[in-house]
């Protein structure tokens, strides 16, 4: 069987002596979905942000694509399509909308991608010469998304997509990253909303003060009747 | 829908600067044409700190320090110190690349910082280039201590001595005008190539670190190469402005190049504008004249009130900051500001 395309073991992150995330595993198959859930604190982002390379790992490896990334800074990682969406969106608000986009084409230019990204978010092209810190909130994210789209990730996280959004744009919002997995995306998601989280994985690992301490398919976490308790407020 | 840099207007703005000294030196006299020439040098190094704070984003308080890594370049390559006398088209390489490495010996260790802590650091930097300066004299004396370098060099190229006044078809140079020109095409080649890097990848790229380096790391932007090029850049163009410094005032000594010289760039380019090279350029030359504009006010407060009521210069720094807090209350992104700033301040 081939190698999975992403293969996390042992991860360990820590911030000065404080401890974010411990002994994390993971393997992810090419084109599969799953989420990250669990409290504030418990180190979803930081699980994030260390796979992108922004934060550094404590301990651990990381093989991608059939080699070792361990020690590969976040830049080399995200021109391998390793591509964080960071929480609070991670948009330039004082660049123009059309310079948000051009960033996500660095080192190429590729119109017809462009076109594309502008095609399915019309808003975006009307108001491309605007200030990115001009949208709204979901206009935001769907920005991110674009933008994110146009680095070809293969491995897409998305840390919280839909923080602080009304709920018509977080369908929004969700349906866009719909798209992108369908189109063969891997995506790792961190989501408060865990309800939608576990509606579009395939499956979810549940994260508790820095540790994996349940993880099965999202169906089986959707019947579950202690998770439902916890984490979707029944 | 890439943004294109904006047409200048330069048949008319190059005609201006050209006939500028003669009007000067008509109007005012020969020593504002000096003043002028010193406030070139001054554009220049507020272009060089724009690309590390107005592009990069990254708050530089030592920026001083490249200014005298460049002039004590000049000094010791051209000078009777060690005996050298390099011509300018060799020294001022040099002094770029040795600006530079300086730029990217205070970029490695403090790329991990931002904001205040890092300000504190490049401030750091810059005093320990000044005391270093003072104390280079032993075991081999390289740079004289607090007496300086003196006899140095003028800028010459070839035979022409930019410190003698020449004869052009007939016409009188005037040393100060030759040697502004020469400055002016400094200036203009450092406008030239400001303005293709901050309309280029690069400059976007820096701009992207500028506003969320997480985010501009996980498009792919190697945030660490572009921070040490914004250093070595902006270094290098202090560089040169402290060659050229060093061999117009023909000594240096490390009293120029104080903690209060850093600060003043800085003000030049947050005055101005940050980011946009217009406004650097008017925040330079404002900055740049203002105290020389104040100076006789030792002599209206004799003639107002019969006597000085207060010492003129500590009135001339008081009306200086009384100037640049005004300016900051009314115009805070600055004289002229660049896009992205303007919006900064009035998007609500």
């Amino acid at each position: 069987m081939a190698e999975p395309l992403l293969e996390v073991s042992h991860l360990a992150v820590h911030y000065g002596g404080i401890e974010a995330l411990c002994d994390f595993s993971l393997q992810l198959e090419e084109g599969e979905k799953v989420a990250l859930i669990g409290a504030n604190g418990a180190g979803k982002s930081s699980t994030l942000k260390a796979l992108a390379g922004v934060v550094p790992f404590a301990q651990g490896s990381l093989r991608y694509d059939g080699m070792d990334w361990t020690h590969q800074p976040a830049w080399k990682r995200a021109r391998a399509g390793l591509i964080l969406v960071p929480e609070g969106r991670g948009v330039f608000p004082r660049l123009s909308i059309a310079e948000n986009l051009q960033m996500g084409q660095m080192g190429r230019s590729d119109p017809a991608a462009m076109e594309k990204v502008y095609v399915r978010f019309p808003r975006l092209y009307e108001r491309r010469t605007q200030a990115a810190g001009t949208l709204s909130g979901g206009e935001q994210q769907l920005l991110a998304l674009g933008r994110a789209l146009l680095t070809r990730p293969r491995l897409l996280m998305l840390d919280e997509p839909s923080m602080g959004l009304a709920p018509q744009r977080v369908d929004e919002v969700f349906g866009v990253i719909a798209e992108m997995v369908q189109a063969g995306t891997t995506l790792l998601l961190v989501e408060q909303n865990a309800r939608r989280a576990l509606e579009l994985c395939d499956r979810a690992l549940i994260l508790e003060s820095g540790r994996v301490v349940f993880s099965d398919r999202a169906a089986v976490c959707l019947a579950s009747p202690a998770l439902r308790a916890a984490y979707l407020g029944e | 829908m890439i943004a294109c840099p904006p047409r200048f207007k330069f048949p008319w703005m190059l005609l201006g600067t050209l006939i500028l000294p003669w009007v000067i030196e008509g109007l005012l006299g020969r020593g504002w044409v000096r003043i002028l020439d010193f406030a070139l040098l001054s554009v220049l190094l507020a272009i060089g700190l724009n690309i590390v704070v107005g592009y990069a984003g990254l708050l530089d308080l030592g920026f001083i320090a490249f200014f005298g890594v460049g002039a004590y370049a000049y000094a010791l390559l051209a000078s009777p110190q060690f005996g050298v006398h390099w011509p300018l088209w060799a020294i001022l390489p040099t002094g770029i690349l040795v600006a530079a490495s300086f730029g990217v010996a205070l970029g490695w260790p403090t790329l991990g910082l931002r904001g205040d802590y890092l300000a504190i650091v490049t401030m750091g930097f810059g005093e320990i280039i000044r005391v270093f300066l003072n104390n280079l004299t032993a075991p081999i004396n390289i740079t004289n201590g607090p007496q300086g370098i003196t006899m140095i060099d003028a800028l010459h190229l070839g035979t022409w001595s930019f410190a003698r006044p020449h004869r052009l078809w007939g016409i009188p140079l005037p040393a100060l005008v030759g040697t502004y020109y020469l400055f002016l095409l400094f200036v203009l080649l450092a406008l030239f190539l400001s303005r293709r890097l901050e309309y280029s990848r690069i400059g976007r790229a820096w701009m992207a670190i500028r506003e969320d380096e997480i985010a501009a790391a996980s498009m792919g932007l190697d945030t660490r190469r572009l921070k040490l090029l914004a250093y070595a850049l902006g270094a290098a163009f202090g560089g040169v402005s402290g060659g050229l410094f060093a061999g117009f005032q023909g000594f240096v000594s490390p009293e120029s190049f104080t903690l209060q010289e850093s600060v003043m760039i800085l003000c030049m380019v947050v005055l101005g504008g940050m980011g946009n090279l217009r406004g650097v350029v008017a925040g330079a030359l404002l900055l740049a004249f203002l105290p020389e504009v104040l100076r006789p006010l030792g002599g209206w407060q004799q003639h107002w009130f019969h006597r000085v009521l207060i010492d003129p210069s500590t009135l001339r720094l008081l009306l200086f900051g009384v100037t640049l807090v005004v300016l900051m209350r009314w115009r805070p992104e600055g004289l002229l500001p660049s896009r992205a700033r303007a919006r900064e301040w009035h998007t609500s």
